[in-house]
Order: C-alpha cells, then structure tokens, then sequence
C-alpha cells in the first residue's frame, strides 16, 4: 500500500478556551479527492489553515510525501508551497493586477519570463472556460468568473496537490456545477491529490472519492459519496438530512463559532 | 474595572501593541538581507509616498511659513527686532515644524492607506493567497512599504524646510516690507548643519513609525469593513501621537 500523500496525527488547535481541532488524524493518499464535510465554524478552515502554514496547530504533526511539514523554516515552507495550489471561498484575487497576473502570479514570482507566463496564463483560462479575460481587472468579474480566475491561479504553477475552500459558495447552482465538473476533470485528467472542504453536500458527493465529517474537533467518519445518503450514523445522518435536533448541539447563536487567528 | 485595573488594562494593551510593532519591524529589517527585493514596488510605493504627498506637504509647509512671519512679526516689532523674522522662521522650520508636520500630514495620508489596503487584503484572504502562492507577504507587501516611508519623508522635510522659509520671505518681504537680504543672511546665519540633520535623522524616525504601525495595524486587521475601519483609524492615531512623544525625546536627545 502507497504512503499518504497528507497525513495528519493528533492535530490540535484551539482559540483561549475554544478547542477547533482535538487530535484529528486524516490521511490523503496520493491522487484522493478527499472532501471534508462540517457544519459552519467547526473547524474546517482552520484544518487547511494549519496545513498550508497559515495557523500554527498547538500539537500534532502533519507530514507531506513523508516530510514532517511543521519542522519547516518559513523560508522553506515558502519553497515547498510550490507544489501546493489553494481556492479560496472568496476567490481571494489581487484588486490591483489583471486577470493573467493573478492567474500567472506564481510563475511571475519565480522569475518566468513575461511571455511564456502570460501564454500559461491564458492556456489555463482556457482550461478554466474563462478565455479572453486576460486584460480585465478582478472588479470587473462576477462571483461565478472571479471562482474560475481563483481556479486557474490555482493550478497555472502545476501544483500536485491542490486545496478548496467551499469551491461552491456563493455562486448559483448552475456555476457551482460547472466548478464541480472542473475539479472532477482536474482529478481525472493530472491525477492530482485534492482536498476540499464544504457544507455543500451535492458537491460534496459529486468531487469526493472520499468524503469525512469533521465533529467536535476530530474526523468523526469517512464514507464513499455512495454511502452519503445510506449510512446510518446519527451525527452524519443529522448533518446530511439537516435537522436542527440531533446529537449536533447547536452553541448561542446558532453555529459552531471558531476565532480564526493568522500567523503569517 | 477600578482605575487601577483600567491603568492595568491599557498599559498592557499598550505594551502588547509596541511588542507587535517591534516585531514587524524585526521581521522586516531581518527579510532586506537577502533577496527578492522588489525594487519596482519599493519605486510604486516611494511615488505613493513621494509624490503622491507633495501637494498637501507643500501648502502644510507654505502656510506654516508665512503663519510663523506673521506671529513673529508680531512680537519682535515691539522689540524692533524684526530682522529676526528669517531666523525664527529657518530654524523653527528645520529643527522642529519640517520634520513634524510632514510627518503628521503623512501619516494622515499614508499610514492610513497602509493599514487600509493591507487590512482589505487580510480580510479578503488575499494575504493568505500571497502565501501560497510561494510570496512572502512581509517581504511584498510590508517591507516595500517600510522602505519606501523611509526614504521618502527626508526628501519630503527637505522640500518642506525650503518652502516654510520661502513662505516666511514671501510675508516678511511682500507684505511687512523687511529688508529681502536681512531675511535670507538671517536665516542663514542661526542655521548649523547640526540642525538640518537633526531634521532629517526626525524624519527618517517618523517614517519608519508611519510605516510600521500603518502596515501593522493592516496587516493584524480582524473582522471584516468594520475592522479595516478600525486599523486604519488606529493607525493614523497611533502614529500621531508616536510623532509627537518621539519627538519630544528625539529633540532632548539631539539638542539636550
């Protein structure tokens, strides 16, 4: 059996007395498409957070390809970022470049030459559905075309494990199908490990190979999308059918909140 | 909470910020050591800063000449010594006003665009994308910033010095008919170039106070339109009064 291309071991954060994540073990192995599903403020982000470098956990271990991914310097998880690309739930674009910087940003970095970037740039936008925006400046896109420049920025620097933050809000359904058709392509074309996260269950189920439920800081339970609507455990089965009563305690004010707190 | 626990509480909230300030700073300084360097930001920030600036830093300085003329004017009149008028005017420009005013104006104009725009990129998680996508945010966004400030709000005192003088002539000469030739040999005359350094080694202090605590303040924002509200109004508050105490100990410090 091949090694975990993500593996996380008794990953702990919390905010003062807020406990987020409590010794949460995940593996991803090479070329998953694993989707991490969970109610609003429960920890989800923060999960991505800690492993791209973002958050520091307060325990536990994350390892990459085999590398403990915490004992990195910054300037050598600057270097290792490389091989990682992120969707952000707002996009996250840069308001001051156009489309083909955004989207090139990364191979600009690195000191690729301004034309090959911007031919990268505009092949990806391509890939994406997006082609002949390369001019435009991120005020100019809808929420459904800001998502597909944040996807192409994403893969444009070839990363082979790629992260999505609820890929699917905030756009109407019909965008966030064509979104879910891209990741199932990206999957099934580069075989590219992928982690995303969302409460969107129809999403959930048509990106995942492996869905699990992020509960009370830990990976409650891992199902195939198969088994979303089968399985008969009461957390997952609160979750999934959407049920205000359940072993799911609501906290005042509705939702699991969480502090998020930059490192960087 | 009593007064003492009110005391408590700012002091420590106080400290806790200047902590965070010198830790930007630390941060920084400790990034320009080695590359990239990014020299086309450190030029798009210094026209920001520069450039951007000289209108509001010019007429500061213009009407703050021509102000300190007419005051002067008014008391040494008495004394028949208003060929003083240069002199007060130079040396208060140079030592004292120069320096701080641009400051404050600066501040008002840069340090809150700093901590604007560095704290709508955290809140939109752009930040965050500059991370992975191989950036260091500190080193692209902050210390472009930081140097930029740095170097520009000496030019700035310079230009501002030159103008409160020319300011001062104008009213002196134009409008209370002293002699042209007195005003310029007085200005000169008190004038030591201790002074102007003393001037400049003020300005690059306050550009480095306007920068850091605007970028910090960004770049620590939290919570949405609201907090990016809240940074930048900390931010031009905080640098404010950081000038003004910081010139109090600068000036003991130089001239004590």
């Amino acid at each position: 059996m091949s090694r975990p291309r993500i593996s996380i071991r008794n990953l702990s954060k919390r905010f003062g007395d807020h406990v987020v994540l409590q010794d949460l073990n995940l593996d991803i192995m090479p070329g998953e498409s694993m989707v991490v599903i969970g109610q609003s403020g429960i920890g989800k982000s923060v999960l991505i957070k800690c492993i791209l470098g973002l958050l520091k956990p307060d325990a536990g271990e994350i390892f990459v390809d085999g590398e403990d991914w915490l004992k990195f310097s910054e300037d050598e998880q600057l270097v290792h970022m490389h091989r990682i690309g992120m969707l952000f739930q707002g996009s996250a674009l840069f308001d001051s470049l156009p489309v083909w910087k955004n989207v090139a940003f990364a191979l600009l970095q690195r000191g690729a030459d301004e034309r090959e970037a911007r031919a990268r740039a505009g092949e990806v936008l391509a890939w994406v559905g997006m082609p002949g925006v390369e001019e435009k400046m991120p005020v100019e896109l809808s929420g459904g075309m800001m998502k597909r420049v944040g996807f192409a920025r994403a893969i444009c620097h070839k990363p082979d494990i790629i992260f999505f933050d609820e890929p699917t809000t905030g756009i109407d359904p019909i965008m966030a199908d064509v979104i879910n058709r891209l990741i199932r392509r990206l999957h099934r074309e580069f075989k590219t490990t992928l982690l995303s996260i969302t409460h969107d269950l129809t999403s959930a189920a048509k990106i995942g190979d492996t869905i699990a439920m992020l509960y009370q800081g830990r990976i409650h339970r891992q199902i195939t999308p198969e088994q979303l609507h089968s399985d008969q455990d009461p957390v997952l089965r609160q979750f999934v059918e959407g049920h205000a009563e359940g072993p799911i305690q609501l906290q005042e004010g509705g939702e699991m909140s969480s502090k998020e707190d930059a490192q960087i | 909470m009593n007064l003492l626990q009110r005391i408590g509480y700012y002091t420590e909230r106080m400290l806790l910020r200047t902590g965070q300030y010198a830790a930007m700073f630390g941060k920084v300084v400790r990034r320009m050591a080695s590359p990239p360097w990014y020299p086309r930001l450190i030029l798009q920030q210094a026209e920001e800063v520069g450039v951007q600036s000289l209108p509001v830093v010019l007429l500061t300085a213009l009407f703050t000449g021509m102000v300190l003329a007419l005051q002067s004017y008014i008391v040494f009149h008495r004394f028949a010594a208003e060929s003083m008028i240069g002199a007060v005017v130079s040396l208060s420009m140079v030592r004292e006003l120069g320096p701080v005013l641009v400051a404050l104006m600066v501040a008002g104009r840069v340090g809150s665009s700093f901590a604007a725009e560095l704290g709508t990129m955290r809140v939109s998680e752009q930040i965050d994308a500059l991370w992975t996508l191989s950036t260091d945010p500190l080193r692209y966004l902050v210390m472009p910033r930081l140097i930029a400030a740095t170097l520009m709000l000496p030019l700035l005192v310079i230009v501002a010095d030159f103008l409160g003088v020319m300011g001062g002539y104008a009213i002196s000469v134009g409008m209370l008919d002293q002699n042209p030739a007195v005003y310029i040999e007085k200005s000169t005359q008190f004038m030591e170039l201790d002074d102007m350094y003393s001037g400049i080694i003020k300005a690059v202090f306050f550009g480095l106070l306007i920068s850091v605590i605007g970028c910090t303040e960004g770049f620590h924002c939290r919570g949405g339109a609201e907090g990016v509200g809240r940074a930048t109004t900390s931010a031009v508050v905080i640098a404010c009064m950081s000038i003004l105490v910081s010139d109090y100990f600068l000036t003991a410090w130089m001239f004590g």
